[in-house]
């Protein structure tokens, strides 16, 4: 949460700057406008709209996910019946290399089903009416939060329920989660920007896949070698090069969702 | 003189590849002769990186001003420079099966490399599946920008976690360390401005014929 109004911050900042230069430009501008205590109202004033922005966006997506249950039950359902399948192969696994690999493919791919069709209801026809409606920022930022949360329920089910069927050879498991969230997160922000990306083209669903494996790599060996370690027994000396690398990758690319998902909701 | 650079190309890669082949170079066990390749291989990987930032940089443009003319450049580095990266990894194909034994191995730079591929074919897949020129030209760009900044943490985090059979990495000595002696970087460093001039000068030609094919087709 620091974080994010730390970038929410910063953002106006930069959209205030531009406003001053251009009622400077208008010629309209007195001294009073520019004084800090302006600034500071101006700043309260729009990060709280930021954030009620945020949340009303949060809640249509949320109702409207739990009013068509549709792709919200059928990614469950793929969690499960991968898992189930994985459970009639296996069995028992002991071996942590095959457990880790086994779990993060499965998130992977179940988090690109999640995420995949999450800019559906904003592309075609609604577009123009929601282009009309909300800025770039806030958009991106609830879809951030929203596909987080989901592909954060997904990796922790996923977890139980592995564990449950075929057994959990990770030894640390509380910092096995910390990583597990972490990269789950930064999995389903590249994921987001990739299908605002793909939801502008005619072949969304193979083309997200395409462009963001590639770009998902360096996320997810870094989250798996992490989860190696912690699955050996590590504690907190030995995988904190990886979660400080998890958290700057995930701060690159938040900053990156926010300086470009404002050209493609222009386009 | 309006091309003296493409001169200047033409006298370092004749340079290059003369006194590549006949300049005398260190005895090392394994590398033996195979050592000049250091004037092909490496340079290319140069080549296409920097062909990539100025494609990056175009993309840029493009995002702040929306003209076409900024994308056609973007693409057509990313293409230049992707013919780079199968030299790149052509070379050093050939250069792993004389020295480390195989044609591919499971090396983080060689993944990498692999994985810059992937991500430019997938900028060009993407090229193609978007047909209105304007949208084509700004969504490729977002892709472009995306893609290059998690690239260059890739290679600039991954390889400091693992071992490389590479020079510099995972305890083998690098090259600049005593490998490189004076004869040798006479010949490298011309190498590389010869490489990065002739990718431009292809990047130029594909440019003019791109132009050429708008026009006519308007």
């Amino acid at each position: 949460m620091p974080l994010l109004s730390l970038v929410i911050f910063s953002s106006f900042i930069v959209e205030y700057e531009v406003k001053v230069k251009h009622t400077v430009q208008l010629g309209k501008g007195s001294a009073y406008e520019y004084s800090i205590v302006s600034i500071c109202i101006t700043f309260a004033l729009n990060s709280a709209r930021m954030v009620s922005a945020i949340l009303e966006l949060l809640k249509k997506d949320l109702v409207s996910e739990f009013r068509f249950k549709i792709s919200l039950n059928s990614i469950f359902l793929y969690v499960v019946a991968t898992i189930f399948i994985v459970y009639l192969i296996f069995n028992q696994l002991e071996d942590l290399k095959s457990w880790v690999a086994l779990y993060w493919i499965i998130l992977v791919f179940a988090s690109l089903n999640a995420s995949m069709n999450s800019f559906r209801l904003e592309s075609g026809r609604q577009f123009f009416y929601y282009y009309g409606l909300v800025k770039a920022a806030p958009l991106i930022l609830s879809k951030l939060i929203f596909n987080s949360l989901l592909i954060l329920v997904i990796a922790f089910l996923s977890f139980g329920l592995l564990s449950l069927l075929i057994g959990n050879p990770i030894e640390n498991i509380a910092l096995f989660l910390l990583i597990l969230a972490l990269g789950s997160i930064g999995l389903a922000s590249i994921l987001t920007l990739i299908a605002a990306i793909a939801s502008k083209t005619s072949q969304n669903s193979s083309l997200t896949a395409i462009l963001a494996f590639p770009i998902l790599l360096p996320t997810l060996l870094i989250s798996i070698k992490g989860s190696m370690l912690c699955g050996l027994g590590f504690g907190w000396e030995e995988c904190q090069t990886y979660i400080y690398s998890l958290g700057l990758i995930y701060l690159i690319i938040l900053a990156l969702s926010l300086i470009l998902f404002p050209y493609l909701w222009r386009s | 003189m309006r091309n003296w650079w493409k001169i200047l190309a033409i006298i370092l890669l004749v340079y290059t590849v003369v006194a590549g082949f006949l300049i005398e170079v260190p005895k090392q066990v394994i590398l033996y002769e195979s050592i000049r390749n250091l004037y092909f291989h490496v340079p290319m990987w140069f080549s296409m990186i920097f062909l990539f930032l100025l494609s990056v940089i175009y993309s840029i443009k493009n995002l702040s001003s929306g003209s076409i003319e900024e994308d056609n450049k973007a693409v057509e580095l990313v293409n230049v420079g992707i013919i780079f990266g199968v030299l790149g990894t052509l070379t050093g194909s050939l250069w792993a099966k004389f020295t480390w034994g195989a044609w591919w191995t499971n090396d983080v730079k060689l993944n990498g490399s692999a994985i810059t591929m992937l991500v430019y074919f997938a900028y060009i897949i993407l090229r193609g599946s978007l047909e209105e020129e304007e949208k084509r030209a700004r969504i490729s760009a977002v892709y472009n920008i995306f893609a290059f900044v998690l690239l260059i943490v890739f290679i600039g985090i991954l390889p400091r976690m693992t071992d490389s059979l590479h020079p510099g990495n995972g305890g083998n000595p690098g090259f600049n360390n005593y490998d490189l002696d004076n004869n040798m970087k006479m010949v490298f460093y011309p190498a590389v401005l010869a490489w990065i001039l002739l990718g431009m000068w292809i990047y130029s030609l594909r440019l003019r014929m791109r132009r050429i094919k708008s026009k006519l087709i308007k």
